[in-house]
């Protein structure tokens, strides 16, 4: 895709609502795209060297020792906690028909989210969504 | 007297049809004819060599290829230092650079790495229909078929190694108009002149560096910062022949690096104006300027294959592949040489393979040829048996020596099956990724690693029952991994493998 179309698609998504069309054009020059075919591995459980992926269009599974365990579509991320903690990805994920993404090696988000800080907070938010949902589904 | 014999391969159907014949094409048929495949090599070129028959435009190689090593110049240890020969079984075909360089630069001039390229076709005996331009695919059954300018071509298995040298401009207002990278006048016409390069990749680079001696000032200009490969330990980046125009900026000689969006070129009686936004604080500049050059990149030139379904992603339209290089979305049609990025592998820390270079996709070609050999000619794959006394020492001479694992981190691993039934196998090299995610028998893959931030290191995968674990290893300064700390850590990782149980002797 041309650096404009991504930028235009990645402007409907939550992670990036608050910049502006010069900032998306940055994020899509930093960020490389990635194409995945069916059943192919994006990332692998235990395997070190992860990096942030954001979903551009298609599905991916999130796959916990073989189970799928939930579907990430086109805006959701995936890969920010193993760079978060710097420990390898506790699930695989695996692409379902085929998936389009732009990824940020893990070494890098850190300078990311600092030079993007609206970026930093709607991440923050997204983590505690799941928490909150987490801590929902444990009460 | 080759000149004198027909030009090979008529209009017709073969059970294999290359096109291409750059490094990539040539590798490929090289491998393929080892093997015994019959299949036939197109290329619209009058000659072997690809773009280095025109490129780089400054006529001087980016990969070297170091003589003095300690290593024979025959031999597979070699090949980590030699980034630029093609690789063949027979001793004399081997390192065939080293014989063409003058030796004033370990980078080869790109004449010489023309005439590297031509040497190896001709002793080789590699045989391509030259002229004979693809201009058209459709499909029939189960053949594609390939028009070209001298008539139509017809196989199952079709390979592409056409390179990624068509040039490519972002839709930027006015961009169209300047010339690209290839098409730089002689340096002379820059003299005294101010010229503005769209784009901080090593081509804009090349060209800054180039023209330090004739310009008055070069601004060079691109929405990221610009990494340097000394910094980022690996391939990515600006590499160090061309961080002069760097310096040159830092000390303040003339040169201007900008990190930012260009968003209009403008022409301007004799030349330019060209309208930027900053990246930080989205200041906008205005730059009147006599020169505007696109470095901006380049992309695949697939012409209709996306028609019959061929996925590509990217600026530079890279096909999507298979860990064998086969189109991940249309079965039978291949991909050799440079576009072989496409299949991207793990790129952990990522870190891409590099099969953008010489070094890198001349091992892809190799296991292709083998691939294609077994998977759509019946041959049998290779495989050695061991004891269980040699898998220790081939993992850590591996390590320390293979070049495909040097040459193409994270991306190509060397792979022993260990079967309690079947006994313990070297099955040779296998990429990284194909080995991680197919089913097989309990096995063990070493491949090199980077970070990019510390010195390269082994790791080893481990697959017991179908799961497979990682095993990183330490670095080591002097790049020598058949070391005790190394020797201890692969021994405890194998250890349930290495049970009495299954060393047994080989026949």
């Amino acid at each position: 895709m041309a650096v404009e179309d991504v930028a235009d698609t990645i402007a409907g998504f939550a992670l990036f609502a608050d910049l502006s069309t010069p900032q998306r054009e940055r994020v899509v020059h930093v960020f490389a795209e990635q194409w995945f075919a069916d059943g192919e591995k994006v990332l692998r459980q235990g395997l070190s060297g992860s990096g942030l992926y954001i979903v551009l269009d298609g599905a991916a599974a999130i796959r916990i020792d073989g189970v799928d365990r939930a579907t990430l579509r086109a805006g959701d991320y995936f890969g920010e906690i193993s760079c978060l903690l710097g420990e390898a990805p506790v699930a695989d994920i695996v692409a379902v028909r085929s998936l389009r993404c732009l990824v940020l090696p893990a070494s890098q988000v850190e300078e990311f989210l600092n030079a993007n800080p609206s970026v930093m907070f709607r991440l923050l938010q997204g983590e505690a969504r799941k928490v909150r949902n987490t801590t929902k589904w444990l009460s | 007297m080759a000149e004198l014999e027909p030009r090979p391969f008529p209009p017709g159907r073969y059970p294999l049809i290359v096109v291409g014949s750059g490094p990539g094409g040539l590798q490929l048929t090289y491998s393929l004819g080892r093997l015994g495949i019959e299949h036939a090599v197109l290329s619209d070129d009058p000659a072997p060599g690809g773009m280095f028959r025109r490129w780089p435009v400054f006529q001087r190689m980016l990969s070297w290829t170091k003589p003095y090593t300690g290593f024979d110049h025959a031999s597979r240890a070699y090949e980590r230092y030699d980034w630029n020969s093609l690789l063949a079984d027979e001793e004399e075909n081997r390192g065939v650079m080293t014989g063409v360089m003058d030796g004033t630069s370990y980078f080869p001039s790109r004449p010489e790495m023309e005439r590297g390229l031509a040497a190896f076709t001709e002793k080789a005996g590699l045989r391509v229909r030259y002229r004979c331009r693809w201009e058209a695919t459709r499909r029939e059954g189960d053949d594609f078929v390939l028009t070209t300018s001298e008539g139509e071509y017809r196989a199952p298995v079709v390979v592409f190694a056409v390179g990624v040298a068509q040039p490519w401009r972002p839709s930027t207002a006015g961009l169209a108009d300047v010339p690209h990278y290839g098409e730089l006048r002689p340096v002379e016409s820059y003299a005294n002149r101010r010229v503005f390069i769209v784009g901080k990749q090593n081509s804009g680079f090349e060209i800054a560096t180039g023209l330090l001696p004739w310009a008055r000032q070069i601004i060079l200009a691109s929405p990221s910062p610009t990494k340097l490969s000394v910094n980022t330990h690996s391939l990515v980046g600006v590499r160090a022949r061309y961080v002069q125009p760097y310096e040159d900026s830092v000390l303040a000689g003339g040169v201007v690096i900008l990190d930012a969006s260009i968003e209009e070129v403008k022409q301007e009686g004799d030349g330019y104006r060209v309208r930027t936004r900053a990246a930080g604080d989205e200041i906008s500049m205005v730059f009147e300027v006599d020169d505007v050059i696109a470095a901006t990149g380049f992309t695949t030139p697939l012409l209709d294959l996306p028609e019959l379904g061929v996925a590509t992603f990217g600026q530079s339209r890279l096909p999507a592949q298979t860990p064998y290089w086969e189109s991940a979305t249309v079965r039978g049609i291949y991909f050799a040489g440079t576009i072989t990025q496409g299949s991207q592998g793990l790129k952990k820390h990522g870190i891409p393979s590099n099969s953008g270079a010489v070094q890198g996709h001349r091992y892809n070609a190799r296991l292709l040829a083998r691939h294609l050999a077994e998977s759509r000619f019946g041959t049998q794959p290779p495989r050695a048996e061991l004891k269980a006394d040699q898998i220790l020492p081939l993992l850590l001479s591996e390590a320390s020596h293979g070049p495909e694992l040097w040459h193409q981190r994270s991306y190509l691993s060397r792979v022993i099956t260990i079967d309690p039934d079947d006994g313990i196998h070297d099955v040779g090299i296998v990429p990284l990724a194909h080995f991680l995610d197919s089913p097989g028998p309990d096995a063990v893959a070493i491949a090199l690693e980077s970070n990019g931030h510390d010195d390269p290191y082994p790791c080893l995968y481990i697959r017991r029952r179908g799961a497979v674990t990682e095993h990183l290893l330490s670095p080591n300064p002097l790049l020598d991994f058949e070391r005790d700390e190394h020797r201890k850590a692969i021994t405890s990782a194998l250890d349930p493998f290495l049970s009495p149980s299954l060393s047994r002797p080989s026949s």
